[in-house]
């Protein structure tokens, strides 16, 4: 029920209301709940509403981190064959 | 699809597990519970709980707003809709859940309701302006993350001076369920479960934040990390809460700051605030009345309300004895411990709500978990 998508805006149509872009399926969705949004932001999109955003940033950290702990288990792999 | 794909990685997923298993205490035991259902299916669907080592163990919450509610509001949904005049339009979830005298909202359509499955709050809102001689009611269910969409539509309705619009309201809220499951706990009772750390919702914290957890983390002396949906978010989410409880921390930490802030969506949590208030008590399935748990609509709205528009009265009605999906909602049962679960309920026939939304435990567990052999307790 709580499950919801990010989704690239490819177009603001008017007041609180943009159209979003997910894998080529395009949609029209409200965005009452978010101020300033622009073409290229990426939100979350539930039951037909932008609830939040998705910061790329902090996205690449999460990323980064995992990138990092894999690393550290191929040591840790690497470290225990010996 | 970009920032989801990347957080599905098996490889990635596969080191995470191995980490979590050097980093357990080789006797200890990690009692986790995923409150969201959308944690519980992600985690049924992955197949997560093949990769944890044994002392790791995930409790399935009572986050899964079909599971949670009550036979009695959907009969009274159900009763709204065979009202002459109305058109109930509803989320496809609640289509099949259970009600008395062996119906359902689908069962009352076939029997000639106007009732109608819509993506949106604002399909609702549509077809009310679609539809001026009927009386469209919107069957309003869902946690923090679904109640903004539902404040949308009715000051939108408000604004536009729709007089055949309602909203029957079922909307309940995350962290008083949490309070009382741990008072539950606290009890000591039949209904009590030992629970150690907390996976805490996604977007029902886009909403609210992080910040309503933080007096919970400290009251209950538990652990709370809010984790993204996708495989690895709730990995990594597992690694972070069995490294808080190896400290002898009880934080809430948030994994999902891709989404997820302090604060979250002020301008949504004014919306709410605005057109909602809390109700004195809400009776959820499996955890019972549960205090200031569920929000109702504003005075200043009540035009809006189905509840004061119609005559629908709440009644208490109790679950198929059969069905265990009360204590499964407490974390004390798993789904294969009902002696209905896949066979005489299934998620074609449900006989308890946990087998109806994808997200309910039974249902997930029936769809990805039913051949695997079940991990010890």
């Amino acid at each position: 029920m709580c499950l919801a998508i990010p989704a690239k805006v490819v177009e603001i149509c008017g007041e609180d209301q943009a159209r979003i872009d997910i894998v080529g399926v395009q949609k029209e969705i409200s965005t009452a709940l978010i101020d300033n949004v622009a073409v290229g932001d990426y939100l979350i999109v539930h039951v037909g509403h932008a609830i939040g955003r998705l910061d790329p940033a902090e996205a690449e950290k999460t990323l980064a981190y995992l990138a990092e702990m894999s690393e550290e288990d191929a040591r840790a792999l690497a470290a225990a064959s010996m | 699809m970009k920032y989801i794909d990347e957080f599905r990685d098996g490889k990635l997923a596969r080191a995470l597990a191995r980490t979590i298993a050097r980093e357990v205490r080789p006797d200890g035991s990690y009692r986790l519970m995923e409150f969201c259902g959308g944690h519980t299916h992600a985690i049924s669907r992955y197949g997560l709980e093949d990769l944890l080592p044994p002392q790791v163990r995930m409790i399935h919450g009572p986050g899964c707003p079909v599971c949670v509610l009550p036979i009695g509001r959907t009969d009274s949904a159900i009763e709204l809709a065979l009202k002459p005049g109305v058109i109930l339009c509803t989320y496809a979830d609640t289509m099949r859940i259970p009600a008395s005298g062996g119906l359902s909202l689908f069962k009352a359509k076939a029997q000639g309701a106007d009732v109608r499955m819509v993506y949106s709050s604002t399909d609702a809102l549509r077809i009310a302006q679609d539809e001026p001689q009927r009386e469209v009611v919107f069957f309003a269910i869902g946690f923090e993350t679904t109640t903004p969409p539902t404040a949308v539509v009715i000051k939108q309705a408000a604004a536009l001076g729709l007089t055949n619009f309602s909203v029957y309201c079922n909307h309940v809220l995350t962290p008083a369920a949490m309070v009382h499951l741990m008072e539950l706990s606290a009890a000591g009772g039949a209904d009590s479960v030992r629970i150690d750390g907390f996976v805490g919702p996604s977007h029902v914290s886009t909403i609210i934040g992080s910040e309503p957890y933080e007096k919970f983390a400290a009251c209950y002396r538990k652990p709370v990390v809010i984790a993204g949906f996708e495989p690895l978010d709730v990995m990594q989410s597992i690694l972070m809460l069995v490294r808080q409880i190896n400290q002898g921390r009880a934080e809430v930490e948030n994994q999902f700051i891709r989404a997820v802030t302090r604060e979250g969506n002020r301008k949504a949590q004014r919306l709410t605030d605005e057109v909602f208030e809390l109700r004195a008590a809400f009776d959820w399935r499996g955890l019972g009345e549960v205090p200031h748990s569920a929000l109702k609509i504003r005075a200043e709205f009540a035009a809006y309300d189905a509840e004061r528009r119609f005559d629908i009265p709440y009644r208490q009605v109790p679950d198929p004895k059969v069905c265990e999906c009360a204590a499964i909602l407490r974390g004390q049962k798993h789904p294969s411990d009902c002696r209905v679960f896949g066979n005489a309920c299934t998620p074609e026939q449900p006989i308890g709500a946990c087998m109806v939304s994808s997200e309910g435990a039974c249902a997930a567990f029936y769809t990805y978990g039913r051949f695997r052999s079940r991990t010890s307790s």
